[in-house]
């Protein structure tokens, strides 16, 4: 895009920059409100990432990746929500797992698949395609409507609400007749599909390529998000914006030689993560969680 | 036998359950990559515990050590009810710690100490930082230490490539003087008196949390900030000791680890000789139920896992991060913890029946 001018362009690769954190956080966010807490989110991406670039590169037909990462990730979000509501086992160990496991788990496939250590990139027909005239890329459109429908279903829809009572309150949920560890169950799968989604716009979409460290620490920044937005996803919305901003101008800091004369290189990479810090920080004392959020839901003594 | 007893025995059961789905889940993975498990795991085992021959064995033993540490790491929050992830960055900044001082030079006599206690400051500093977050602001001690870690990834390439590395091997960083080596336990391997040190120092952490005051604070925290606070307990001092302390354990297994591992005795490229140490020790410390001594035991185990890697995917030609993978796996089962439920179940049903008989 040379026609763009400098802000015009690093607006345009924020778009990138925000979606696999803001789909990443929606999922959380869904997830959350239900009462489970899903700290495998970096891992969920990390897995669906490797799958969309197998499948899109196998088949070249990239539609075909972004379903398979939606999959694997309602997959991995299934397994999470049967061991945390059904089994009661503990959330937060079963995330660091599934971060563990996804870690080696990828460097492993890399190499079965394709022969290669450490490192592939798909061929260019795999890539999603971008939108023509626009230039943005079709996923991003999706993440902008999740995160608006999300929003209506969460706080103007009967399920929603019902939901919701689920992570504040189990009890009273369960007393008016919800069915609260199915619910959960759900919204975990749903919240796994959606880091899936994430993954793929990361390997298949963005960066177009599969190393055991795609994510960077995404998945934790989604869950910086969740904090800062207060568990709603339209200040999700606003937060990605300005997590992607960060990302994209400490990448573009890069491009500069007078400012990589001053801070030098390695140093521009620590940007997002010291700004995640501040900015979540800053901001995190006012925000409330979900008040039963990763207790598991027992019905009576079992 | 006690009912305490019969606990830890049912918590061990659930352990040698978890090991045994992991590596069975991990056969499947081998088995569906195109690779034969069962000779993956006896390349695995024989250059792992293997008796016959020492290198092996103290191969083990050296991959044990830093993951005794960050192990500990980790045991100490999970005791306080907080999740200190960042023993991996807390131990890049001890590595460099170390690194640092061998780039001053100090006289032979006190560089050894000097670079192990630089590098322990440095790594509680960086788990100071974590844990004000988390003490003053709230932030989730998860996010905070996987962010620092990323940053202080970035300081150890940073350092480097600028004014650490080494003038005629760019690949990594100056290695530590040899007076600022630890003496090998066993001449030919990788086993050093830094192994040593991580038991005494896993033993120390036993008498603290059991016999100091600060160690019943952190036990009294993870009970519940409320009762803390009931107990008179100052839950945000307390919970910076658990970061302290975590940060200065990782550090020192990041020093130890620059001083005590031949041939290169410095921080490689991408901190590839020292990365995922840390990580590690999260598995160690589930594994060894949060408790000091029993995670010298887990740690013997997983580092026997890592040791092997290299010898699985030489008889094998499985990738070695398959072990990585497996670790996930054995985490993941030991999120359920199937048999201590299920002698629960079985408690409360013959409470009731006999309830009926009396």
């Amino acid at each position: 895009m040379p026609e763009l001018d400098l802000l015009g362009s690093i607006l345009f690769y924020t778009s990138w920059a925000m979606m696999p954190i803001l789909l990443a956080a929606l999922g959380e966010i869904l997830t959350e409100r239900s009462g489970v807490v899903n700290i495998g989110l970096e891992g969920i991406m990390l897995i669906s990432a490797l799958f969309a670039v197998y499948v899109a590169d196998k088949t070249l037909n990239p539609w075909l990746g972004v379903l398979t990462a939606i999959a694997v990730g309602a997959l991995i979000g299934a397994i999470h929500g049967f061991i945390a509501v059904y089994l009661k086992g503990n959330q937060i160990i079963s995330g660091l797992g599934i971060n563990t496991f996804a870690m080696g788990f990828v460097a492993y496939s890399i190499e079965v698949f394709w022969g290669v250590r450490g490192y592939y990139t798909p061929r260019p027909e795999a890539k999603v395609p971008r939108i023509p005239g626009l230039g943005v890329s079709p996923l991003f459109l999706v993440t902008l409507g999740v995160a608006v429908l999300l929003y209506f279903y969460l706080y103007r829809t009967h399920s929603g609400l019902r939901l919701r009572a689920c992570g504040e309150n189990p009890e009273a949920a369960d007393v008016v007749g919800v069915n609260v560890e199915l619910t959960q169950f759900i919204a975990t799968v749903i919240g796994g599909a959606l880091t899936g989604l994430a993954g793929a716009s990361l390997s298949i979409d963005w960066l177009a390529s599969i190393t055991k460290q795609l994510p960077a620490g995404r998945g934790f920044i989604a869950l910086a998000l969740v904090n800062f937005a207060n568990w709603n996803p339209l200040y999700a919305l606003l937060g990605s914006f300005i997590f992607g901003f960060l990302w994209t101008a400490s990448e573009y800091m890069k491009n500069i030689s007078s400012i990589v004369q001053v801070i030098p290189m390695p140093l521009i990479n620590t940007i997002p993560y010291i700004a995640t810090l501040m900015v979540v920080a800053g901001v995190i004392g006012k925000s409330k969680p979900p008040r039963s959020v990763g207790t598991p839901y027992r019905r009576e003594l079992d | 036998m006690n009912p305490r007893t019969i606990e830890y025995f049912i918590y061990l059961g659930n352990v040698v359950i978890a090991i045994l789905i992991g590596l069975a889940l991990g056969a499947l993975i081998i088995w569906m990559g195109g690779y034969d498990p069962i000779e993956a795991y006896i390349g695995l085992f024989e250059t792992s515990f293997n008796l016959q021959d020492p290198y092996y064995i103290s191969s083990t033993l050296s991959y044990a050590t830093p993951i005794i540490l960050t192990g500990l790491t980790f045991a100490i929050s999970a005791r306080a009810g907080i999740f200190n992830i960042g023993a991996e960055g807390q131990l890049y900044m001890g590595a460099l710690g170390a690194v640092l001082i061998a780039a001053i030079n100090p006289p032979p006599l006190i560089a050894l100490p000097l670079a192990l206690i630089t590098g322990l400051l440095m790594g509680a500093l960086w788990g100071l930082i974590a844990g004000l977050f988390r003490a003053l602001r709230n932030v989730n001690e998860v996010v905070v230490t996987i962010m620092l870690n990323w940053i202080a990834f970035w300081i150890v390439e940073y350092a480097r490539t600028y004014g650490l590395g080494d003038p005629r091997r760019q690949e990594k960083t100056i290695s530590m003087p040899p007076s600022a080596r630890l003496p090998l336990l066993v001449k030919g391997t990788e086993l050093s008196t830094a192994f040593i040190i991580a038991i005494l120092v896993a033993i120390l952490i036993y008498f603290v949390m059991w016999r100091s005051k600060i160690g019943y604070y952190i036990r009294v925290l993870g009970a519940g900030v409320k009762s803390a606070k009931y107990a008179g307990i100052n839950p945000t001092k307390t919970t910076l000791y658990v970061f302290i302390i975590g940060g200065a354990l990782s550090g020192l297994a990041g020093a130890l680890e620059i001083c005590g591992r031949p041939p290169t005795y410095a921080i490689t490229t991408g901190a590839s000789n020292i990365a995922g140490f840390g990580f590690t020790g999260i598995s160690v410390s589930l594994l060894g139920l949060n408790h000091p001594l029993l995670i010298i035991p887990a740690a013997i185990i997983i580092g026997g896992l890592t040791a092997g890697a290299r010898g699985m995917q030489i008889r094998a030609k499985v990738p070695l991060e398959m072990v990585m993978a497996v670790q996930g796996l054995i985490i993941i089962a030991l999120s359920v913890p199937g048999l201590t439920f299920l002698y629960r179940r079985w408690k409360i049903k013959k409470a009731l029946r006999g309830g009926e008989h009396a």
